[in-house]
């Protein structure tokens, strides 16, 4: 299970650059998730990966080998496909033991690696049977079995989850992070949802036009996002992000806007001296604001109750805000009540660079 | 007439001018022919004049040699083209199922043998077979070899009809094929690449079991189409030399315009309408069946 590297990986598809210039290290039996929205270059990422896309420039290491020019077989890995590229025509056990048919693998050995790992699965059932006579979360644990048996080094997963319904997607996932902690081994993990990034990853690399915008641990990307992209795609209910200017009033640094002043703690005085006076985006997380006197007067317009949270559709001036918060009884649309906001937990981007302050 | 009886008959009234065709073009035909082969029936006589002889045409079809000797070469003809054009149509196919540029005109170009009228190619391939002036014994003797006697030799020229045949027909299994290739589940086939399936494996155990439903009909079809191969060979060779190319079609219309047996001619052809409905019933039951499963998938689908 050695590290992969990913060195000025570089894919153009004719005249089109998809991927300019990637750099990537994933730690030994690292879960990695490459999150991000369609065309950003995650799943073409992967691809070059497993080597079902040419690379056009650099290199991808996994422990010292350079494999970026092998087949697919030659790279000791697994993959877990979106749409589940099940072999229609071969039963359950037929696709599980393919590649190690192949490998010329003993019948005796075949078949219990087979059965161990369709007994992981819950799919001992039905092993006769063809995937088109599987439920989808079926075919799911089918191709998911067909990896784990290769018992290869490194797992790539490209949006395995997509094609399942919502509660079952959070039955898989869950499924998922218990078999990455069991087996320790390289992951890597397609997906455009940030819900499934968070939790399933060791580390998230949120792409965008081809480019890293940051890669860090979920904590990391949730705490302190490096740009505005970061901060709206990660977190859910979506970061606020308001119009503001960075005033002065009696040594006492805040964030005004139409209808806001939000005071900034005094240690990141300093270091925002340079932005006095100037416009900068304010990035406040639904999950922020707490109700409490004195604060900024706004009106519900819609309440969403969820049961121990709702969220409130807002307005601060006449920019509209996301709130979260905890609720007993609902809230109703139409009052009017007051939230604080701690100058701690506020997020300021450059409006132009959108590169965190 | 009641509104209820109207609109239960009305279906039958858009269907009846079909049927009326039907009846005239196919079945009045063909209960002529079968009705035409329990006759003594000779070209001069009316069809009332001719002698009902019952089944003695299909006996003495089965005693005679000519016959047999015309069934066995209409067997072996098709048995061996379908055999070449598959295993060259399927190939080609897999060789050509990539992004090569210009593939549009060159998959037109693989297709034109197919277009051209059967008399036409007969004719081609004839000249080209021709013993002095032809453009395969030209090349022979320019390069220094022995001519072959292509349409004379009866050996030969069952090959040179094959040869035709081949050339013709081999691009109609290409062209399905490559449809029935490029709508293969592509992540299935790179799958088995992950897998570590060598490009061969992935033909073998992936992409030819895929196909497999396209390349049945498909031979079905080629096979119901070769037993009733006609034009091509009355024009190059006429069934000759002696028997050796004298396929069933060919020595049906020998018996009814050369030795006048009407009977005889009609009794042949309905030996060879069995043939050729047993094979189409097979792809019937081939697609039934695929249906049947199709359904029993959808069935246990819809429960899950």
């Amino acid at each position: 299970m050695p590290e992969i590297r990913l060195q000025n990986l570089r894919k153009d598809y004719g005249a089109v650059t998809v991927i300019e210039n990637l750099n990537l290290e994933m730690a030994e039996g690292e879960f990695t998730v490459l999150v991000g929205p369609s065309g950003c270059g995650k799943s073409t990422t992967l691809r070059m990966i497993a080597g079902l896309e040419s690379v056009t420039g650099g290199e991808i290491l996994i422990g010292d080998r350079d494999v970026s020019r092998l087949e697919p077989k030659e790279r000791d890995l697994a993959m877990v496909f979106q749409d589940y590229a099940l072999y229609p025509h071969m039963n359950v056990a037929k696709n599980m033991s393919f590649a190690l048919r192949l490998a010329r693998m003993n019948k005796a050995d075949i078949e219990k690696r087979v059965k161990d790992v369709a007994a992981t699965l819950d799919l001992t059932a039905y092993l006769d049977r063809k995937p088109a006579e599987l439920s989808g979360g079926q075919r799911q644990r089918v191709a998911m079995g067909r990896a784990l048996v290769r018992d290869a080094g490194t797992f790539l997963f490209d949006e395995p989850l997509s094609n399942l319904d919502a509660k079952l997607r959070g039955q898989m996932r869950a499924e998922l992070a218990l078999m990455s902690q069991r087996i320790k081994k390289n992951m890597i993990y397609v997906t455009h949802d940030q819900v499934e990034a968070m939790t399933l990853g060791d580390k998230i690399v949120v792409m965008k036009f081809g480019e890293i915008m940051q890669a860090g641990t979920p904590e990391e990307l949730y705490r302190s996002p490096a740009n505005k992209f970061v901060a709206g795609f990660i977190g859910s209910p979506t970061m606020n992000f308001l119009d503001a200017e960075l005033r002065e009033e009696g040594g006492v640094l805040s964030a005004t806007g139409d209808g806001f002043s939000i005071p900034l703690p005094e240690a990141r005085k300093a270091q925002l001296q340079a932005h006095r006076d100037r416009q900068v985006h304010l990035g406040i997380r639904p999950s922020s604001f707490s109700e409490g006197s004195g604060g900024i007067a706004m009106p519900i317009i819609l309440s969403e109750y969820i049961g121990a949270q709702s969220v409130l559709i807002s307005e601060i001036g006449r920019q509209r805000v996301a709130i979260e918060v905890n609720t007993v009884v609902p809230i109703k649309s139409g009052e009017t009540r007051e939230f604080t906001v701690q100058g701690d937990e506020v997020h300021l981007f450059d409006p132009k660079t959108e590169a965190a302050l | 007439m009641s509104v209820a009886r109207a609109a239960r008959l009305t279906p039958y009234m858009f269907l009846a001018p079909a049927a009326l065709v039907l009846a005239v073009a196919l079945f009045y035909p063909i209960c002529y022919m079968i009705y035409a082969s329990f006759l003594d029936w000779n070209p001069s006589q009316r069809i009332g004049e001719a002698e009902f002889v019952g089944l003695r045409n299909y006996i003495k079809l089965f005693g005679d040699p000519n016959f047999r000797e015309s069934l066995w070469v209409t067997l072996k003809f098709a048995g061996i083209v379908v055999t070449l054009e598959m295993f060259i149509g399927v190939g080609l196919a897999l060789l050509l199922d990539r992004n090569i540029r210009g593939m549009s005109v060159l998959r037109t170009l693989f297709i034109l043998p197919m277009m051209i009228a059967p008399i036409v190619v007969g004719l081609m391939w004839r000249y080209m077979y021709h013993p002095t002036v032809g453009i395969f014994n030209k090349t022979l003797t320019n390069l220094g070899f022995d001519t072959i006697p292509w349409l004379s030799d009866g050996n030969w020229a069952f090959a040179s009809v094959i040869i035709a045949d081949v050339w013709q027909w081999t691009p109609f299994i290409f062209i399905l094929s490559l449809a029935a290739l490029q709508s293969l589940p592509s992540s299935a086939i790179e799958a088995s690449k992950i897998d570590g399936a060598t490009g061969w494996q992935q033909i073998i155990y992936i992409k030819l079991p895929l196909m497999l439903p396209v390349l049945i009909v498909t031979l079905l079809l080629r096979l119901i189409d070769s037993f009733k191969v006609l034009e091509v060979i009355l024009v190059m060779t006429n069934g000759g030399p002696g028997l050796s190319t004298e396929i069933l079609s060919l020595r049906i219309n020998r018996t009814a315009s050369e030795f006048r047996e009407l009977g005889e001619a009609a009794a042949m052809s309905n030996l060879l309408l069995i043939v050729l409905l047993i094979l189409t019933f097979a792809m019937f039951i081939y697609n039934k069946a695929q249906d049947a499963r199709a359904a029993r998938l959808r069935a246990v689908e819809e429960e899950a």
